[in-house]
């Protein structure tokens, strides 16, 4: 094979400077029978990253349930696709963009969002919604976090925030939810994790398959740059040190303008009939599509480099091979119709060229200028790439007593200034400062936006006649706190409630997608807590009906050698069936009885150990300790379909989980709420609190007052209804054995009371307790 | 009677301006490429939100040089009716169909939000079915839309009664506080001398039915349409 003359040769030290270990680089020279050239080794060396190879999670990954009756397309494609009726199919996924967005937040972020709607429209579905995960350092100063830290934090956060909002909104794509949380171990490892939802009818699905020997190969959109070479690709696949910084150049830059094209005339394309096969470049940009297309259609491939778009002079066919230039996708057309998709995207002004064709026997043929570049066997690449079965490790356990644990106020303490503080923590605070920044209404579909709902609900209109029958809903949870005290089951409360909080939008819960963000797999902890945490979602997922279609897996998430904690993150998609029977969490009207609905969870005899996972142990007492609260998969499903049951009963006003900050955060967030729904209503907001709804509640029990006001076991909701509804509510929850506490009423004003045990616990305003929570997000960032 | 929605590259509403007219108003409706110079079917021209090229130099800045712009302007200078919602009211601004310009949000951040406007004007096309000082709820959704003119140009529209929409409270009692970015007078809507050209920043077509917050937006569209059943019948 003709090598130019300049061309850099490969010695193992290269091989090892591009991450490929001694056995990899003999597992290289295997596949081709001899020593790859530069190329070569750039291809394989992106290819068998950990990033694009999965070569550390494959083992434990397909533990994970990916099957079920609506499950359309399981993982491996773009996107996961699961069936929503009449014809339709929902395609979706999370994925993450975690290293980028430490090194440049803003462009790191819109990238995150840019790539994961690329994935969407590649399989021909419309993007509808976009929801992120986000984790930052602390972004307020306190014991753990000093001041410089804690501004460099805030600058981090507002980058990502406005990079999401760029490209959505732009693109026209509503971001209507996620959630946002904020500990010290992200302080130099954020993560973005961004979840795109698209929908297309069922027979118009595209894969990434090459088929068809002989036809043309296109390449659409932005031209090819030396932006991101390595980029996603090497900078997920190692962790950060002190000189990560100079690795900027390696971020790639978004276009949502260029995207917002590319998405109209590749719909428009496969409308013609004449698209074979699709793929977008995103990580490993064209060395990834050609490989991949090659490899799931048992074909191969030829392309010449000179023909590819390019924004640059002079650049090598390593470079434009790795480059990872956003906004690009590749495409197999049929042969002699080529011309019907051209056209289309010449009438929508981006480029598009015929750069190769599908070819028979296996290899993927990289020409520059019909000098052969690189020759490499497709599918051994792709699929044969290196596996590790990584050895793993549980940490010595942790030694805890008493001491270590929260220590509950004794009896009749008043408990308001804590609830207070609790309140205002960034983690339960009110995300409107972030989320009005987010498009959260174009398309016209969002039916409950940030906060309106448990989960965020977009109708579906159909594609052709823009009927509406159903909605969708979705929910992003993990919580990493709890995963670094017990993986497994952290990993099933992440499922728990994302699935919980789908059912308390009235949805029922049919499939998940996972972002599984670690440390480094080549440590034995973090292998360890990685295979339990697929333990727990194996579980978890089995247990609530909802297969995993899709996701990714984030490793390397440390920085000077410290991981953060396991985060797992879970995005659970339900359909509503009737769009009229969907919950919000907002209190609706004076007299309604508020229910308690608790599946009947265990309670862990070790209440103080328990509760010291809790958010208030965490803010009020900077305890940070003992385990997750305990987890019962059959009490979690029993209350998920009571909810269903009840919702399409149209027999509730209002549904909202108990979670971050436990039972009085529910409450007081549902009266919140009704005061937000009051003023949208155009209610006087002057008067006698004319919009105010609140909540007089009794509570019963044998904790501790602050362990029933703010313990965050799983199983349980708080319903509102309508007192002429209330015998066939507790008839419906006896069916689904959960029990249905009467805990107290909806009322008109401004006090929200709880006693316990007959003792008031808290007895505050409805106004300064939302002026705590509505504001103190704002006022850490902006009043600085 | 036909509504046109133009798409300019990067429009992103022109889909829910034609569901809102199409499927909500149940009007004639047909998309109008930008490259297109042919509207002479429609009776009235929708200019939609979105990020027209990007809005990479100045929103609406290059829209405004598309070749439907050639037609629009001529169909508005005889008196069609035409309306710019978000980006098409920075569109109108720029082809100068209206006067005026839009600076970034006194915030400096895009806004997502409901906000309240007070109509303030009922003889245009695209309020004649609403009560003057009626409150409409309607989303924003924009980094630009700080309306701002010079004293003589804002004298002439004080003058011909040009404000339509205003920013405003729920109840209709605080104007500056209910201004989401800075707009000049709370300004939120104008229109032109001769009441056929009018633009605003808030999307009618997002409030047309109450699953999605609000159906206030559709007494505008419903204006529209009936200014063109009035005028068919004028002509008939």
């Amino acid at each position: 094979m003709a090598t130019a003359a300049t061309e850099i040769k490969v010695t193992p030290e290269i091989a090892a400077e591009h991450g490929l270990s001694a056995e990899e680089y003999a597992r290289v020279k295997q596949i081709l029978g001899r020593e790859p050239n530069i190329t070569e080794l750039g291809i394989f060396s992106v290819m068998w990253s950990e990033h694009c190879s999965y070569k550390s999670s494959k083992v434990h990954l397909k533990r994970l349930p990916t099957r079920g009756k609506l499950v359309v397309q399981g993982p491996g494609e773009n996107a996961g696709v699961v069936d929503i009726g009449d014809g339709l199919v929902a395609a979706f996924k999370i994925e993450s963009h975690n290293h980028p967005s430490y090194v440049e937040p803003f462009q790191g972020a819109t990238t995150g969002v840019g790539g994961i709607l690329r994935d969407i429209f590649t399989m021909g579905a419309r993007p509808i919604a976009v929801l992120d995960s986000l984790r930052f350092g602390e972004i307020t100063e306190n014991k753990n976090t000093n001041k410089e830290e804690a501004a460099k934090n805030r600058r981090i956060f507002d980058g990502v925030i406005r990079g999401i909002g760029n490209y959505g909104n732009c693109f026209g794509v509503p971001t209507v939810g996620g959630e946002v949380g904020f500990e010290p171990c992200y302080s130099q490892n954020p993560l973005v994790n961004a979840l795109a939802l698209g929908i297309a009818r069922k027979e118009e699905i595209f894969l990434a398959k090459a088929k068809g020997i002989g036809n043309p190969v296109i390449y659409v959109g932005a031209k090819t740059g030396r932006d991101g070479i390595h980029g996603a690709s090497l900078l997920a696949s190692a962790e950060f040190t002190e000189e990560s910084k100079q690795k900027r150049p390696n971020v790639q830059v978004g276009d949502p303008f260029m995207e917002k094209l590319l998405l109209e005339a590749c719909l428009e394309a496969m409308q013609t009939g004449a698209v074979v096969a699709i793929q977008d470049m995103g990580a490993a940009g064209l060395t990834c599509s050609t490989m991949e297309m090659a490899s799931r259609g048992g074909t191969g491939i030829e392309i010449d480099l000179a023909k590819v778009p390019q924004r640059e002079t002079g650049m090598t066919p390593y470079e434009i091979m790795l480059s990872e230039s956003q906004e690009r996708m590749l495409l197999v057309a049929e042969k002699g119709r080529e011309h019907e998709v051209l056209g289309v995207f010449k009438k929508w002004g981006l480029d598009a060229t015929v750069v190769g064709q599908v070819t028979e026997g296996g290899i993927a043929r990289i020409k520059d200028n019909g000098r052969v570049a690189a020759e490499i066997p497709a599918h051994p690449l792709a699929e044969e790439g290196p596996v590790y079965n990584r050895p793993l490790a549980a940490p010595a356990p942790r030694v805890e007593s008493e001491k270590d644990w929260f220590a509950f106020a004794p009896e009749g303490t008043n408990l308001a200034q804590n609830f207070m503080k609790l309140l205002a923590s960034p983690a339960i605070a009110s995300k409107r400062w972030i989320t009005e920044q987010y498009d959260t209404s174009v398309r016209t579909n969002t039916l409950a936006g940030p906060g309106a709902s448990d989960a965020a609900v977009v109708r579906i209109k159909d594609p052709k006649t823009g009927e509406v029958k159903r909605a969708l809903a979705l929910s992003t949870d993990g919580n990493g706190r709890w995963c670094q005290l017990n993986p497994r089951v952290g990993a099933m409360h992440a499922v728990a409630e994302a699935a919980r909080n789908v059912a308390a939008s009235g949805a029922r819960p049919i499939a998940a997608t996972n972002c599984l963000n670690f440390g480094s797999p080549e440590k034995r902890e973090v292998m360890w807590q990685f295979s339990q945490a697929i333990d727990g979602l194996t579980e978890a997922c089995t247990a609530l009906g909802t297969p995993i279609t899709g996701g990714n897996v984030s490793f390397y998430n440390e920085t000077l050698g410290k991981s953060i904690y396991p985060t797992p993150v879970i995005g659970v998609l339900g359909v509503i069936e009737d769009v009229s029977r969907l919950l919000k969490i907002a209190f609706r009207e004076e007299g309604d009885v508020i229910l308690l609905l608790d599946g009947a969870g265990p309670t862990s005899g070790e209440a103080a150990r328990e509760f010291s996972s809790s958010e208030y142990s965490k803010t009020i007492a900077g305890i940070v300790a003992g385990d997750p609260p305990a987890i019962d998969l059959a009490a979690e499903k029993h209350l998920i379909d009571c909810l269903v049951a009840l919702a399409s009963e149209g027999a509730l006003q209002s549904a909202h989980d108990v979670s971050d900050g436990g039972l009085t955060v529910t409450l007081a967030e549902s009266c919140f709420a009704s005061v937000v729904a009051g003023l949208q209503t155009g209610a006087s907001s002057s008067g006698a609190n004319a919009a105010h709804l609140s909540a007089n509640i009794k509570l019963s029990g044998d904790a501790p007052a602050e362990h029933a006001l703010f313990n965050e076991r799983g199983a349980r909701a708080v319903v509102s209804v309508t007192p002429s509804k209330l015998a066939a509510v507790l008839h419906t929850a006896r069916q689904y054995s959960v029990a249905a506490h009467q805990i107290g009423q909806v009322i008109r004003g401004d006090a929200f009371r709880i006693q316990y045990k007959g003792n008031a616990v808290i007895d505050g305003s409805i106004e300064s307790l939302r002026d705590a929570w509505a504001y103190s997000l704002e006022r850490a960032l902006v009043a600085r | 009677m036909k509504f046109g929605v133009v798409v300019f590259p990067g429009s992103n509403c022109d889909h829910d301006a034609f569901y809102a007219i199409g499927n909500v108003l149940h009007k004639p409706v047909e998309f109008i490429w930008h490259q297109s110079q042919d509207i002479a079917n429609c009776d009235a021209i929708i200019l939609p939100g979105g990020f027209s090229y990007g809005d990479y130099l100045r929103t609406g800045a290059i829209a405004r040089f598309s070749p439907v712009m050639k037609s629009v302007e001529k169909f508005a200078k005889s008196g069609g009716v035409v309306l710019g919602v978000c980006n098409g009211f920075q569109t109108l601004c720029e082809a100068g169909l209206l006067p005026g310009a839009m600076m970034r949000n006194s915030g400096l951040r895009f806004i997502c939000r409901h906000v309240c406007v007070r109509v303030e004007q009922t003889d245009t096309p695209f309020t004649n079915a609403a009560q003057k000082g009626q409150i409409l709820k309607m989303p924003i959704a924009h980094s630009d839309g700080n309306y701002t003119c010079d004293d003589a140009t804002y004298a002439e529209l004080e003058k011909n009664r040009q404000v339509i929409f205003r920013y405003t409270t729920p109840d209709g009692s605080n104007d500056a506080a209910g201004n989401p970015n800075g707009s000049m007078h709370n300004i939120a809507g104008i229109c032109n001398r001769e009441r056929n050209v009018a633009g605003l920043m808030p999307h009618p077509e997002r409030a047309v039915e109450p699953a999605l917050g609000s159906a206030d937006g559709l007494v505008i569209l419903r204006s529209m349409a009936e200014a063109l059943v009035g005028a068919a019948k004028a002509t008939a």
